[in-house]
């Protein structure tokens, strides 16, 4: 999927104030951080593991951390960004749930989007022939797909749920263009989003920063 | 007495070799409390300096390296140590940038150290000062400035270079725009400083050491800093990599030949690499700046929080670090990159992932040499330094 096609994105950048601290966690090659830096000055920073990718962030002059969401987000110390971002990874961490709570951690709100597998056409697909669907938005069988943790948007919500996040906003996304918030009509866009952008925030207040942490420049 | 007035400084390049003497208006500072009046520095620049001063590329060296980054060595005939990184078209292009590299304080190749001579005309010996890697750095900051730069572009450095880089810019935030910490860490880990004593036992064992004044007694170390370097040596290879170079490949013979030559091309390698290091080093250089290193504990300065160190600091920031890396692994290059995210600073981290272990920042790396070429130019960009051409 191109840049351009990513209807996520769009969300994303209109959800994020200016001037925010920004860390996009696998931010590819850095082009929503080069978006949300160019349209909304954001003070950015991503992590990425891929080489490519982390190369391609450096020559772009963003500062990227190379690492691994189940592994190394240690590296940003306790609210230090008013927003993280996982956009179209979190399905393919080991461990949802842990990553989910460090980016909580670590920013203010956090900002997810993943593929929907409620959508209807997916739950079709495994009615009808049942097998696992490959589609589009997953085009890889699945002995070699990456997206170990696939879920739906009504899954999602329940595991933020259970871990203290509230839903502040949701987007649905079908045909690539973003619908509006959805968060009392779950279940429709369970169905019907192929996509979904999800805007979250810790219920309780956030824990302090540790002692021995500068704090950010804003 | 009448005595000529010494000049604040005086600058020389007998027989190749490039050095700048301070007058003893301008003493070296240590940390140890005392100062070195007369501090001499060898160094090299590549490059011609833009004139507003704006494209100058400190590169400091490794424990065992020399100023000569780029082209050979006048004296030992040995080629240049980087020339994949600094030279026309590299990733530190010499056609746009003016590239400083200077031999490090209590090296041997025309610096201040134990092995050059104090003002009674003998060696220093261990009478030198015991110095820091917070010294090495004023030492070249002294250099700098008798260049007349006021900011560098840039400090780079590999392994104990890397640590030069690292306090460079947590002494002179304002006065390094970018810095590359490469295979380094902030502090010595008990592993290197282990590793590092085997080394100075290995010397001090020595009966040619003579208690550190083997040059006035017109002998030297050479067996016992050969095997300092040898052991020094195995921490700069991963096992991939001796295994895939050597194996348990015999040296020039069919079978084992029950007996203590070097039956294995490992051993010959190692022993070559002890032989050969001994006609270009000094041993109490080796001691003093293995000691420096060990001392190196940068958060240590600065209330035992390294975020503290990088405070408020303007500088872009990218640190590299090698899988296969046991000398300076991957971990403490992490502990640095965590330290500047919480300082606030721009910071980048590049892993690459290698079997080539600790040497791998100075060989055949294509990942490091394009990460590396895509810092600096972004960097030189906002720098407002005008664009090169890579070859």
């Amino acid at each position: 999927m191109t840049p351009a096609q990513r209807a996520d994105y769009e969300v994303i950048v209109s959800q994020v104030r200016a001037h925010a601290r920004v860390l996009d966690v696998g931010c590819g090659d850095g082009v929503l951080l080069q978006r949300l830096i160019r349209e909304k000055r954001v003070k950015g920073r991503g992590m990425e593991l891929s080489q490519a990718g982390v190369n391609a962030c450096v020559g772009k002059g963003l500062s990227v951390v190379q690492g691994d969401a189940d592994r190394d987000l240690q590296f940003f110390p306790d609210q230090s960004f008013d927003y993280v971002i996982l956009s179209k990874t979190i399905q393919a961490v080991h461990r949802p749930g842990a990553v989910l709570t460090e980016l909580a951690r670590i920013g203010d709100r956090v900002i997810v989007s993943l593929p929907n597998f409620g959508h209807w056409r997916t739950r079709l697909a495994l009615l009808l022939t049942g097998k696992m669907p490959v589609n589009p938005s997953l085009p890889a069988p699945w002995h070699e797909t990456e997206n170990i943790h696939l879920c739906t948007v009504r899954d999602f919500a329940a595991l933020s749920e259970s871990l203290g996040l509230t839903v502040e906003r949701a987007f649905p996304i079908s045909g690539g263009h973003a619908g509006g918030p959805f968060a009392r009509i779950l279940w429709r866009a369970n169905w019907f989003a192929e996509d979904v952008v999800f805007v979250l925030r810790a219920r309780e207040t956030a824990a302090r920063p540790s002692a021995d942490v500068v704090p950010l420049r804003a | 007495m009448t005595r000529a007035p010494s000049p604040l400084r005086s600058w020389s390049s007998a027989g190749g070799l490039r050095t700048i003497t301070f007058g003893p208006d301008q003493p070296l500072q240590f940390s140890n409390g005392e100062k070195l009046s007369g501090l001499t520095i060898g160094y090299e620049t590549y490059g011609e300096l833009a004139a507003d001063k704006s494209n100058a590329v400190l590169v400091c060296h490794a424990l065992t390296g020399d100023q000569y980054v780029a082209s050979s060595n006048p004296v030992t005939g040995r080629p240049a140590w980087w020339p994949r990184i600094v030279g026309p078209g590299k990733p530190i292009d010499t056609n746009r940038f003016f590239v400083i590299c200077a031999n490090v304080l209590g090296g041997c190749m025309g610096t201040s150290g134990p092995a050059s001579f104090h003002e009674d005309g003998r060696p220093w010996g261990l009478r030198f000062p015991v110095f820091t890697v917070p010294d090495m750095v004023r030492a070249q900051a002294m250099l700098v400035e008798a260049l007349g730069i006021e900011e560098l572009f840039c400090v780079i450095g590999g392994s104990i270079g890397g640590m030069q880089a690292l306090q460079w810019a947590a002494a002179y935030p304002r006065r390094v725009f970018a810095c590359c910490p490469i295979a380094t860490a902030a502090r010595h880990s008990a592993q290197n400083i282990a590793f590092y004593e085997v080394g100075r036992q290995a010397i001090m064992a020595d009966p040619d050491w003579r208690g550190g004044d083997y040059l006035a007694e017109g002998v030297r170390p050479s067996k016992g800093l050969a095997v300092a370097r040898m052991a020094a040596h195995i921490t700069y290879l991963s096992e991939s990599a001796l295994h895939r170079k050597f194996d348990r490949a015999l040296q020039a013979r069919d079978k084992i030949s029950f007996g203590f030559d070097a039956d294995f091309q490992v051993e010959s390698y190692l022993r070559h690499q002890g032989q050969s290091f001994v006609d270009r080093f000094d041993a109490n250089s080796y001691l003093y700046i293995t000691r420096a290193v060990d001392y190196f504990d940068l958060a240590g300065d600065f209330g035992g929080a390294l975020p503290h160190a990088f405070a408020d600091s303007q500088t872009k920031f990218c640190a590299f670090s090698f899988s296969s890396d046991w000398h300076y692994p991957p971990e403490g290059a992490k502990h640095i990159v965590r330290a500047l995210i919480a300082a606030g600073a721009e910071a980048s981290y590049v892993e690459i992932d290698t079997d080539k272990g600790h040497d791998a920042f100075l060989l055949e790396e294509p990942a490091f040499e394009h990460a590396l070429a895509g810092f600096i130019d972004s960097a030189a960009s906002a720098r407002g330094l005008p664009a090169g051409v890579r070859r």
